[in-house]
């Protein structure tokens, strides 16, 4: 009359479906969250999956029932104090000591519509339609790497490539090719000697002769090799030149007095956020900080970001030390190179030219991209017009002006948007 | 008297972890007993399952199978975000109207609670499911896992044909109508899987030729009489019903989509209407079973503590001004009426003997099972509420009306209030007084093709609910304009919605 069914190990997603389809129904609430977040959330966590707020006015499904107002009859139970007539003040706000819960059934006073989504979906919605720049008529001839590969096997090689297992499969075939014809004959002229033996006279010539020709036959089976030069097979490799999936990033920053901790901030934000991106397009990415005032000087994230530094700007120090490392560490045949710089638009005067001609000289055609942003809620300075008068003949360098955190992520969207074909 | 069969065995192992040997041991023993107390029931199929699995049929409202949709994927997340974070704990079972008989038992329960479940689920929801009139007339336990197949199968094609949005669309439209898709009083027919499928493509064809002969728009008659026939003839309840066989622009595909919403509307319909009836039964008997168990030394001292531990909790009624109430908990009420209703039978008070006099020192076995049988919640109670459920609950009837200031006390459980409580709270359980009374109520079929609904207020409580949002899905299904109109309590018509909104000019 009963059956038990062990259903644990069935598969326990039955509705990821209709959960994707509840996302693909709310993408745009929930894409305009994910950029909200963006500026709201901490940075050390960016990379977890993120919890989506959604008015849950927008969700609700509608439904026909009774509203407030009318004559409303309920029992209730716990009595410990009423009698029949008494009066109670209508309790106030609330579902109250009513027990009614009709407040939050009318899809009004009710709160946001809280949910978590997962990291990839998270990114998948951050990053959509967003596109690596200059990556695609450049991935052929620029960014391969070879890799070895296994190909087939060859009769010549170095015995270190000796496959054993191929060359004693041929040695085997060719001993029975080599063999079976004499093994045959000599199986059959021992079965003629034994009929001769058994005659009551032994022909004794026919059995000499017949000895003669076994022992023959005995020595040319001995003399097929057990293995021979020509059943040799060597493993072959080839070299395939595939797409690299390399890149490092420079984020390059401007440490002087005049960068305050919340404009670092800001600036960190847009490192991470690259830093997500280009995780997504290459299995590692490597991220060089290079940060500095009137020097520039390799350091660590911690320090990047929050030691204290005074003093003047010179950028093309910093530009300096890029290439340096550049020439040192990143070869640009093999790494994807991506930098990105923040800066509140301080510089020397005199300097600004010289970084507009590093960049255009050594820099620039060395990277795949090169990202300038400008923290600042004043007017551009020289740097600014010297990057700008570049940008003209350099498609791989972008401009962005941030004035307030909001604008990174719209201004990162800008930076990467999809090129139109 | 019964005598009780006692069956001297050895006590059975007493968890806490379960095997699926030990699960068939207490299963045949509860079997056993229950066949005793004249349990009918379906075969059983009990599966377990884990606890991510519980929450998926959560989201799919407990149907085994269910269409696609972005609103159960909605409910998966709550209820995912709610067990989380602590909020909500998972129900210990979950028992589907099927035949045979689904139950799910979760993984985490210890094997004391595997039997409770088991008696609860297996054998009170079951029995009640098998011999309740209402679900022996309006469901039919044999197809439904059939005719929940096909309806996923369907919505599926139509989506590949017609594309999701205009799927989802269609069906967020039916879904707001879902409670008026039910027949309250005609009894729906019984098929198969096979001839439902038949009958689709022939209603299809049907259906539409029905359509178009409602709406040609040849010339009548010369002779067609100005006063010409209402239509519908009568008001009609059931709204999808009405839109399916008459909306004059659906699709073959959309009809059968309202057609697979309103069914399924309908198959809950009698779970609806027989909660507290429902769990009531089951409490009384997973209680009443494994007493018996341990009345015959089958089960532990530790076994029946934990048992009667969860039992507790279960049929715990925390009074209204606790912080934990919310109403009514439909465990404790059934539980209540049906252990006082054997109480009444076995040892009849001179009060049970006015109030019941027809129960009184009857058989308790075969008055339960007529109360189980014929019975939905609304009668129920207005039959078996008896005085000491009343006092032990300490109800008391609260009067809300609008135009006062302050509420009223009507009733409390004392002699006088008994009957006005075991009215009123009747009167709670009466879906056709929850559920607004909304109508088809006329189309005008020669001129605009125009919708009016009409709802008639219950005690004067307006219409509540997003009915701007509600008149464009309603809009979407009829096709042309949509009327809605209220008739109040001095017959007075007024117009409370309309869509499209008309445009002055």
């Amino acid at each position: 009359m009963a059956h038990f069914i062990d259903r644990r190990l069935n598969g326990k997603n039955k509705s990821a479906v209709n959960r994707q389809r509840f996302i693909r129904r709310y993408k745009q609430q929930i894409k305009q969250a994910v950029s909200d977040a963006i500026s709201k959330r901490s940075v050390t966590d960016l990379s977890s999956g993120e919890s989506i707020s959604i008015p849950a006015r927008d969700i609700t499904e509608p439904f026909f029932h009774q509203g407030q107002g009318g004559v409303k009859q309920r029992v209730h139970p716990g009595n410990d104090q009423f009698s029949p007539g008494d009066r109670i003040p209508r309790p106030q706000g609330g579902a109250g000591g009513s027990g009614k819960g009709d407040a939050s059934a009318d899809g009004e006073g009710s709160d946001d519509f809280v949910f978590a989504i997962s990291k990839d979906e998270y990114l998948d919605l951050l990053f959509e339609d967003l596109a690596l720049p200059d990556l695609k008529h450049n991935q052929l001839d620029k960014l391969v790497q070879y890799k070895t590969v296994r190909a087939g096997y060859r009769a010549e090689g170095v015995p270190a490539n000796i496959d054993i297992v191929r060359s004693l499969r041929g040695s085997l075939a060719r001993r029975i090719a080599m063999s079976a014809d004499k093994k045959q004959q000599l199986r059959q002229a021992e079965a003629e000697l034994a009929e001769l033996e058994l005659a009551a006279v032994p022909d004794e010539l026919a059995r000499r002769a017949l000895l003669e020709r076994i022992s023959e036959l005995k020595q040319r089976l001995a003399a097929v090799p057990f293995i021979d030069s020509f059943d040799l097979r060597f493993r072959n490799y080839q070299k395939k030149p595939e797409p690299t999936s390399k890149a490092v990033m420079f984020c390059l920053m401007d440490v002087s007095g005049s960068m305050d901790q919340a404009t670092k901030e800001m600036a960190k934000r847009f490192y991470i956020l690259l830093y997500l991106f280009l995780s997504r397009s290459y299995k590692n990415v490597e991220v060089v900080y290079i940060r500095h005032h009137t020097q520039a000087k390799e350091v660590d994230e911690q320090e990047f970001f929050y030691s204290q530094e005074t003093g003047g700007t010179i950028v093309s120090s910093a530009l300096k030390l890029m290439q340096e490392i550049i020439a040192k560490r990143f070869n640009p045949q093999e790494w994807n190179i991506y930098a990105a710089q923040a800066s509140d638009g301080d510089n020397w005067a005199e300097d600004s030219p010289l970084c507009a001609e590093l960049l255009s000289k050594q820099i620039l055609p060395a990277v795949r991209y090169y990202a300038y942003i400008e923290i600042t809620p004043r007017a551009h300075q020289s740097l600014w017009e010297q990057y700008e008068r570049l940008r003209a003949s350099q498609p791989k360098l972008a401009l962005q002006h941030i004035r307030e955190v909001s604008d990174i992520y719209p201004v990162f969207r800008e930076l990467f948007k999809k090129q139109a074909a | 008297m019964r005598s009780v069969a006692l069956s001297k065995g050895p006590c059975l192992p007493d968890g806490p972890d379960w095997s699926f040997e030990l699960l068939t041991q207490y299963q045949q023993e509860i079997a056993r007993v229950a066949a005793y107390y004249q349990l009918d029931t379906y075969p059983n199929q009990i599966e377990v399952i884990s606890a991510e699995q519980m929450l998926d049929a959560y989201s799919s409202i407990g149907m085994p199978i269910g269409y696609h949709h972005w609103s159960f994927g909605k409910k998966f997340i709550q209820s995912e975000q709610q067990y989380k974070r602590g909020y909500m704990g998972l129900a210990y079972e979950i028992v589907i109207n099927s035949d045979p008989c689904i139950a799910y038992l979760m993984e985490e329960n210890t094997l004391p609670m595997q039997a409770l479940v088991m008696a609860h689920a297996c054998y009170g929801h079951n029995s009640f499911f098998k011999n309740n009139y209402l679900f022996r007339t309006w469901t039919d336990a044999s197809s439904i896992i059939d005719y929940l197949v096909f309806a996923k199968n369907y919505v599926s094609q139509c989506e590949e044909k017609y594309g999701i949005g205009e799927v989802e669309d269609f069906l967020d439209s039916c879904h707001a109508l879902m409670n008026y898709g039910v027949d309250r009083y005609k009894r729906p027919q019984k098929i198969s899987m096979a001839e439902e499928q038949r009958r689709q493509q022939e209603r299809e064809a049907f259906l539409q030729s029905q359509v178009n002969e409602l709406w040609r728009t040849l010339p009548a008659k010369a002779n067609s009489n100005p006063t010409e026939a209402r239509f519908p003839a009568e008001p009609q309840e059931n709204i999808l019903y009405f839109i399916e066989k008459n909306a004059p622009l659906l699709k073959p595909w959309q009809r059968e989509l309202v057609r697979i919403v309103r069914k399924i509307s309908q198959y809950f319909y009698p779970q609806k209407q027989t909660q507290v009836m429902n769990e009531g039964w089951a409490t009384f008997w997973h209680y009443t079973l494994l007493q018996h168990l341990y009345d015959e030394g089958r089960v532990s001292d530790r076994f029946m503590l934990e048992v009667l531990h969860s039992h507790t909790s279960v049929v715990l009624q925390p009074p209204y001004n606790s912080k934990h109430y919310s109403g009514i908990n439909p465990y404790a009420l059934g539980f209540a009426i049906f252990t006082d209703l054997r109480r009444i039978c076995e040892q009849p008070t001179a009060e049970d003997r006015e109030w019941f006099p027809q129960l009184a020192g009857s058989d308790w076995l075969e008055s339960l099972h007529f109360a189980m049988q014929n019975f939905k919640d609304e009668s129920f109670i207005s039959q078996y509420l008896s005085p000491k459920v009343i006092r032990d609950f300490h109800l008391f009837a609260i009067t809300d009306d609008s135009q006062d200031s302050s509420l009223e006390v009507s009733a409390i459980h004392n002699a006088e209030g008994y009957q006005q409580i075991r009215q009123m709270l009747s009167a709670q359980y009466n879906l056709s007084q929850l559920e607004p009374n909304i109508q088809v109520q006329q189309v005008n079929i020669s001129s605009d093709r125009a919708l009016t609904l009409r709802y008639t207020p219950h005690n004067k409580i307006p219409l509540g609910g997003a009915i701007e949002q509600l008149m464009r899905h309603l809009h979407r299904l009829w096709g042309f304009e949509v009327v809605l109109e209220q008739l109040d309590h001095n017959n007075q018509l007024s117009v409370l919605a309309r869509c499209p909104t008309p445009h002055h000019p």
